[in-house]
């Protein structure tokens, strides 16, 4: 059953990924091909990076409302690359290829969410709405205070960061795309390799250790996988709040089960099956760009009112 | 005795606040520029951080709530989406009607956020001002959608940090109408008192609950409407100011709101003079200045309460 579910949505990616590569392909056609190509390749990583990101983060901190970008990860990323460019300075930046700049913001925010979220989540006995709650105020912090530094620096300086700060699929430097697919790959096999684990921490923090799992360094390594997929969508395309709470609540739905390789392979399947034919759909059908993102913040912001709310009107 | 020495104290602190806001600017200080400028631009700090403030410490009595303020209770949202539709469907109005739009636009996102928190369960306080930030992202959303249509992105960003560079002698006054509002407030002092016991109380009470509630409702909205048009988002104040007087000195209404009003008032004007200063001769909005201090001072008050909730 669960396997035939599978089938169906891989099926519906690859024929909604050729539809988004050939349909209506003409005129400079070599042309279009490899821009679309492109396109398509950061639909899927970046659809792929924010599910399963948010999968791995509802594990580790045994919740279902949570994501990274309700606590505030992708602000924290758009904080860190601003003070980046403060520190370097904005001749520097632009002088320096954008992969290296990818990789030096990437370090640096393992560094900096391991600190934080490891904080927050080791707090233990706090109850989960003071956890959201911090973590929403996290984020308001991380921009006000990007916006407080963008208030400081040169037009020119924040020129260059000011398109990380809204989520576009419209332009992607190819190197960095090509880091971003290998580091997602490299993601995504380790956390398949462990993926049992994931299923016994899934459990709780006292059976999983009875069990035998070393939890607090599992915690560590999935929130630096965490934070790297978050880089990546970051980087890539921008913030996007409420994708991850969308495919997560779905996937849960739709996989039947509670094993993580399970759970990761359809989360990815459904995020890179909603940004494609999400874009598909605005790109092609409706000739609106880049609005996908603010319909996404607003289904996504009604799902979440519903799933708090749920339980109240059950 | 004491409490004579804190007035004195904070009378002081915000004439001398005002001197310094009149003073300290780019233009050479001279009567014109004292009358059209500065003197318009700090009263509008003043009023809209005393009534803001106000504003902030109503809606937590309403929603009996610590954790809410007109910006995570979609009343700021809407009041934008009011201005929003405004300025794309009939940019000819008047200032008055254009306020008196976002007032009611406001209002009715405040209702319609009141009907939400009414659904939730009591034990789990942070759970309101949660939905509340959500259901103001929602609103948010339908608001950058509006204004990504109608080619208004950057009319947003003017708002979406509130400042008060842009405030001339005849830009402002109508700030004055949220300063009364704020007044209503006080004199409606002990019956909000009475709504903030719940409803049964109040109607054991002998009190009219939904009457007192509209005109809290109404003067929150009324003041985030008037603010939003005439000077943007000033995030957290109504939140922190009435948290850190309650902290202070405790819960009695009638005492706390000249002192949450003195405070918001000194901390917003304080806000516009440090960006003002900061890097001169630029400015940086005051939003944004309190939107760094007073999420810190928020994030402080959740970590160190008492964990109970």
């Amino acid at each position: 059953m669960a396997n035939a579910r599978l089938f169906l949505l891989g099926a519906a990616l690859i024929l909604s990924s050729l539809f988004f590569l050939f349909w209506g392909l003409s005129g400079n056609t070599w042309f279009i091909f490899e821009l679309r190509s492109k396109k398509l390749i950061t639909l899927i990583t970046v659809g792929g990076a924010v599910s399963v990101a948010t999968i791995l983060f509802q594990t580790i901190s045994a919740n279902r409302i949570l994501t990274p970008a309700i606590m505030g990860f992708d602000a924290l990323y758009i904080l860190l690359q601003t003070l980046l460019v403060v520190v370097i300075g904005g001749a520097n930046w632009a002088l320096l290829p954008d992969s290296i700049v990818f990789l030096l913001t990437s370090a640096i925010m393992v560094g900096a969410s391991l600190l934080l979220y490891q904080f927050l989540l080791q707090k233990d006995g706090r109850h989960l709405h003071v956890l959201i709650l911090v973590g929403v105020i996290f984020g308001l912090l991380f921009r006000s205070l990007t916006s407080f530094i963008q208030r400081l620096i040169d037009p020119s300086e924040f020129a260059m960061i000011q398109s990380t700060m809204f989520a576009s699929f419209g332009s992607v430097d190819e190197n960095s795309l090509i880091i971003s697919c290998i580091i997602f790959l490299l993601c995504t096999l380790l956390v398949f390799k462990y993926s049992t684990f994931l299923d016994v921490m899934a459990l709780g923090k006292q059976m999983a250790v009875s069990l035998g799992v070393s939890y607090i360094s599992f915690q560590r390594l999935t929130l630096v996988v965490i934070s790297l997929l978050v880089c990546i969508s970051t980087a890539l395309v921008g913030p996007i709040t409420f994708l991850g709470l969308l495919v997560s609540a779905l996937t849960y739905k739709i996989a039947g089960s509670l094993e993580h390789k399970k759970l990761l392979i359809i989360s990815f399947l459904l995020g890179a099956l909603f940004l494609v034919i999400g874009q598909t759909i605005f790109e092609r059908l409706l000739r609106l760009q880049s609005t996908l993102s603010i319909v996404i913040e607003f289904f996504g912001g009604m799902l979440f009112l519903y799933l708090v709310l749920r339980k109240r009107f059950k | 005795m004491k409490l004579h020495h804190e007035k004195i104290a904070a009378t002081l602190i915000l004439a001398g606040l005002i001197l310094l806001s009149i003073v300290i600017g780019v233009a050479d200080i001279n009567t014109e520029t004292i009358v059209l400028s500065r003197i318009p631009r700090t009263m509008a700090a003043v009023l809209a951080g005393a009534s803001l403030a106000i504003a902030g410490l109503i809606i937590q009595i309403l929603v009996r709530n610590k954790f809410v303020e007109p910006g995570t209770t979609g009343s700021t949202e809407a009041a934008m989406l009011g201005v929003l539709c405004v300025t794309i469907f009939a940019p000819g109005l008047s200032i008055i009607l254009k306020m008196l739009c976002a007032v009611f636009s406001s209002l009715v996102g405040t209702i319609g956020f009141l009907s939400l928190a009414k659904n939730l369960p009591n034990d789990q306080p942070l759970l309101i001002p949660l939905v509340g930030l959500i259901y103001a992202g929602v609103i948010g959303a339908g608001v950058t959608f509006l204004a990504y249509q109608g080619d208004l992105l950057q009319y947003l960003g003017v708002w979406m940090s509130g400042e008060f560079s842009g405030i001339l002698s005849g830009r402002y006054e109508i700030l004055w109408l949220a300063g009364i509002a704020a007044i209503v407030a006080y004199l409606s002092a002990d019956q909000l008192t009475v709504v903030g016991l719940g409803e049964a109380a109040t109607i054991n009470l002998g009190l009219n609950y939904s009457q007192v509630m509209m005109v809290g409702v109404a003067t929150v909205a009324m003041v985030t409407g008037i603010v939003v048009v005439t000077i943007g988002i000033l995030p957290f104040i109504g939140l922190v100011v009435p948290n850190v007087v309650s902290r202070l000195m405790g819960d009695n209404l009638k005492q706390a709101l000249p002192r949450v009003a003195f405070l918001g008032g000194i901390l917003v004007l304080s806000s516009d003079i440090i960006g003002r200063i900061i890097r001169f001769p630029y400015e940086i909005p005051a939003g944004t200045i309190f939107g760094v201090i007073g999420a810190a001072v928020f994030l402080y008050l959740l970590l160190k309460r008492p964990s109970n909730g």
